[in-house]
């Protein structure tokens, strides 16, 4: 049992928090925060060299910085982050101490130990194979087992998770459920145990098959079992940062859920159909049953989107609804025009939601339907449309956490508040645009990890519109637009955490919670809540450019050559 | 709030308000219609890709389509040495991908349909067919079987999408569409 | 006690209010939502056998070339 010497209480919330629980979700954080620097940067000199005025870099270091940036942002920045994530969900929020501290820095190690022994691995010139490493191109077993090393990591971190939870509920920290930031958490971490899984299978075979024990990996069964990892992880992401928007509602609006069951329901829905859509990465194999790739592809039936336009709708429903509770009536959007849009939290919450739907999810379906798929298959689409996902979404929604987040769990101001203001917006809109370039570019059809779109060196060659030139070329300048955005973050966390103000009792005005907002809520669902119109039309919206962009791809489909 | 317990200790039980309804109504409906777009495509639509595969051996595969090629050849690709292969209408037409290449080049007639045969010799490619922007991923070991009908003539590039090592931006073949 | 089961410690909630039905049994669904480990089963299970094992069987079913 923990004593009371080994918590402290946060004056900022009123939670009771564990210090080890504390220290580790620190140092995953920061953790988290120096791969996202180091990662970022190899990103920006993809785009530089995408960019075919610039065209920085030589072929061989291209592929290189593109193969270290999809590993350090898609997998090591965000899972360490994940890691904080749910070490808060489940400790924090439970009031209650964290299972098995040493087993949690045993995993820390694990993961950091395996995130740099891959970037060696990469940087070192000999394993440039890119995120997926499609067999049969091989890189050197050490990139193969940091990876495998880190994934472990993971995976005892999530054990602590699972253990954390069954403490809490022995030692009885917390009455009935979970909170619905803990369970979107618990989502995550469950779909975390699957990519990990799916990860090791595939993974600790390619190992030894890079070491020479085993003569072949079979190409497709390789596809298959890695995308179990390489597509879930990044549904981790959906799942952690929608109970990160959860969170910033909560913390900012004292916001409440419209209704426990239906954002429960549709974690359920995350849980059960979710992860199925890894066969988004097998619509144009080779031998695929259409039934397969059907069920799988649709979330069985379009289950797991259903849950996500649900949250799309809750969220701002419940900021709305708790703004109108406290006197923003009038009109469909006062509540919304009267938000703190110059709190980074709020901007970044903000700018996540809405790109997050409206570029990543309905790209997504989109370029997930079985034949668009065909129009889409490893064009620029695909990053355009993940950069919206995995950064628009989710970097961002994990920003915003951490303008509130930081300044609380180290009692310290941030250092440059005024720059915080507009971080989101530069950062938000840089990587939008970003986004936006490269599906433009993707459906004239320019290839994505490819370094010179003239084929200057190419014995055939062929033509792309100059439209298609431009896009890559505004890809570019939306990139510094973007890195400027993520540097600011960086040296703000960064600055906060070394040099911030020792913070007085009273929270900082920039990021700091309701003070007890639990008070101020009343019950949940039902006749408590309040209507929501204003986030029922923008919801409208969202549907119509939905339908709208989804058909306009069905009817460029329908102009292509036949295929049966 | 969502980062305390639920007040109740049944929030199950607690009714839904209105506008959450109509909206998981609205969106289940359209999630159902996205669902069945694709059997319908099925049923209805011209493109749809084939699920015809086979498992072959690199080295069966390269004399299959060599002896396609020296059977159909009309002529070279510019100083590429690459043959231009012109099979007939409704025939089997063989492409094979490979470390930087796309083997042969093919000459097709507009509105005619043919089997096309595509695999790789070594890594996995991918054939990007452009402008039109139809794009299939290729294996070594497996063959795919599709039927395409170019519905359009001139000239299409086939440039490789999947990364295949430091010559992949190299990587592009031709398929020429006559009237 | 069926009660006894997920869920159950919070019969003595904070929230006075719905004290009275303290008695009440919790929803199925409600219990299913409160059981981490039943959710961890299912959310594996799932894309393993629909995902994983569906794909593999489909790839193992490919069939020689003549």
């Amino acid at each position: 049992m923990a004593t009371t010497a080994q918590f402290r209480t946060c004056p900022d919330t009123g939670f009771r928090i564990h210090l080890a629980a504390d220290k580790l979700i620190k140092w995953n954080a920061v953790t988290a925060v120096v791969f996202l620097l180091v990662g970022g940067l190899f990103g920006l000199l993809v785009a530089l060299t995408r960019w075919p005025a610039v065209h920085l870099l030589p072929a061989d270091l291209f592929y290189l910085a593109l193969t270290a940036h999809g590993l350090d942002v898609l997998l090591v920045w965000i899972i360490f982050f994940e890691i904080a994530v749910l070490y808060f969900a489940c400790s924090i929020l439970l009031n209650s101490r964290l299972a098995a501290p040493k087993v949690a820095w045993l995993a820390y190690w694990l993961m950091l130990v395996g995130a740099v022994m891959t970037n060696i691995a990469v940087l070192r010139g000999d394993s440039s194979v890119m995120f997926t490493s499609y067999v049969p191109m091989q890189a050197a077993p050490d990139f193969y087992l940091g990876i495998i090393l880190f994934a472990v990591g993971a995976l005892f971190a999530c054990f602590v998770f699972f253990g954390t939870l069954v403490i809490a509920k022995q030692e009885k920290t917390y009455e009935g459920s979970v909170p619905l930031v803990t369970f979107g958490a618990l989502t995550a971490a469950i779909i975390a145990v699957f990519t990990i899984a799916a990860g090791a299978i595939i993974l600790v075979p390619t190992l030894f098959w890079s070491l020479g024990y085993i003569s072949n990996i079979d190409t497709l069964m390789y596809k298959v079992v890695w995308w179990g990892m390489g597509h879930s992880s990044q549904q981790i992401n959906v799942a952690a940062h929608i109970a990160v928007w959860y969170a910033l509602a909560a913390i900012l609006f004292g916001a409440k859920p419209l209704s426990e069951k239906v954002s429960r329901g549709a974690f359920l829905l995350y849980i059960l159909f979710l992860q199925l859509a890894s066969a988004h990465h097998l619509l144009v194999e080779p031998g695929l049953a259409a039934e397969y790739k059907i069920f799988n592809t649709s979330y069985a039936l379009y289950l797991a989107v259903l849950a996500s336009m649900i949250h799309g709708l809750t969220v701002p429903g419940s900021i709305e609804a708790a703004q109108r509770k406290k006197g923003l009536t009038k009109g469909l959007y006062e509540w919304l025009r009267k938000a703190p849009w110059s709190n980074p939290s709020f901007s970044g919450l903000a700018l996540s939601i809405i790109m997050f739907g409206f570029l990543g999810g309905i790209s997504g379906v989109m370029m997930g339907t079985e034949q668009l798929n065909l129009i889409t298959h490893n064009t620029t689409y695909v990053p355009g449309h993940f950069h919206a996902t995995v950064v628009t979404g989710t970097t961002l929604a994990f920003m915003a956490l951490a303008y509130w987040l930081v300044p609380v769990l180290w009692q310290r101001e941030l250092v440059l508040p005024g720059l915080a203001k507009w971080q989101p917006y530069l950062f938000g809109i840089g990587m939008g645009l970003v986004s936006l370039f490269l599906m433009g570019a993707g459906t004239l059809g320019v290839p994505r990890r490819h370094w010179d779109m003239a084929f200057s060196d190419a014995a055939i060659t062929h033509d792309f519109p100059a439209a298609a030139f431009l896009m890559m070329g505004l890809n570019g300048v939306a990139a510094l637009i973007a890195t400027l955005g993520g540097v600011i973050f960086i040296l703000n966390m960064v600055g906060t955490i070394l040099w911030g103000k020792k913070k007085e009792a009273a929270p900082a005005p920039q990021a700091a919670p309701e003070p007890q907002p639990a008070a101020a809520a009343g019950a949940y669902g039902g006749a408590g809540t309040m209507a929501v119109p204003g986030t029922f039309v923008l919801a409208l919206v969202f549907l119509a450019a939905f339908v709208l962009y989804y058909f306009v791809n069905w009817k460029y489909l329908a102009s292509v050559w036949g295929l049966s | 709030m969502s980062i305390f317990p639920p007040q109740k200790r049944i929030w199950w039980n607690e009714p839904v308000e209105k506008s959450e309804i109509i909206w998981i109504v609205i969106a289940l409906v359209w999630a159902l219609i996205m669902f069945f777009m694709m059997p319908y495509w099925h049923l209805t639509g011209d493109q749809n890709l084939s699920t015809e595969a086979y498992r072959i051996k690199p080295d069966v595969f390269a004399a299959r389509t060599e002896a396609f090629a020296e059977k159909f050849k009309v002529g070279e690709e510019g100083e590429t040495g690459i043959p231009v292969v012109r099979p007939p209408a409704g025939g089997d037409v063989y492409m094979l991908a490979r470390l930087w290449e796309w083997w042969p080049v093919l000459e097709l007639k507009k509105g005619e349909s043919y089997r096309l045969h595509l695999s790789s010799l070594d890594w996995q490619h991918g054939f990007s067919l452009l402008p039109e922007n139809i794009n299939i991923q290729v294996h070594p070991d497996y063959e795919m079987v599709l039927t395409i009908t170019p519905n359009s003539s001139g000239e299409f590039g086939v440039v490789c999408n999947e990364f295949c090592g430091i010559g992949h931006h190299t990587m592009v073949g031709k398929i020429y569409v006559k009237e | 006690m069926a009660e006894q089961e997920p869920g159950a410690t919070g019969t003595t909630g904070p929230a006075a209010g719905s004290g009275g039905q303290g008695e009440e049994p919790i929803p199925f669904m409600q219990q299913v939502l409160d059981s981490p480990f039943l959710l961890l089963f299912i959310g594996v299970t799932m894309p393993t056998v629909f995902y994983i094992l569906w794909g593999v069987i489909n790839i193992t079913s490919i069939p020689l070339a003549n």
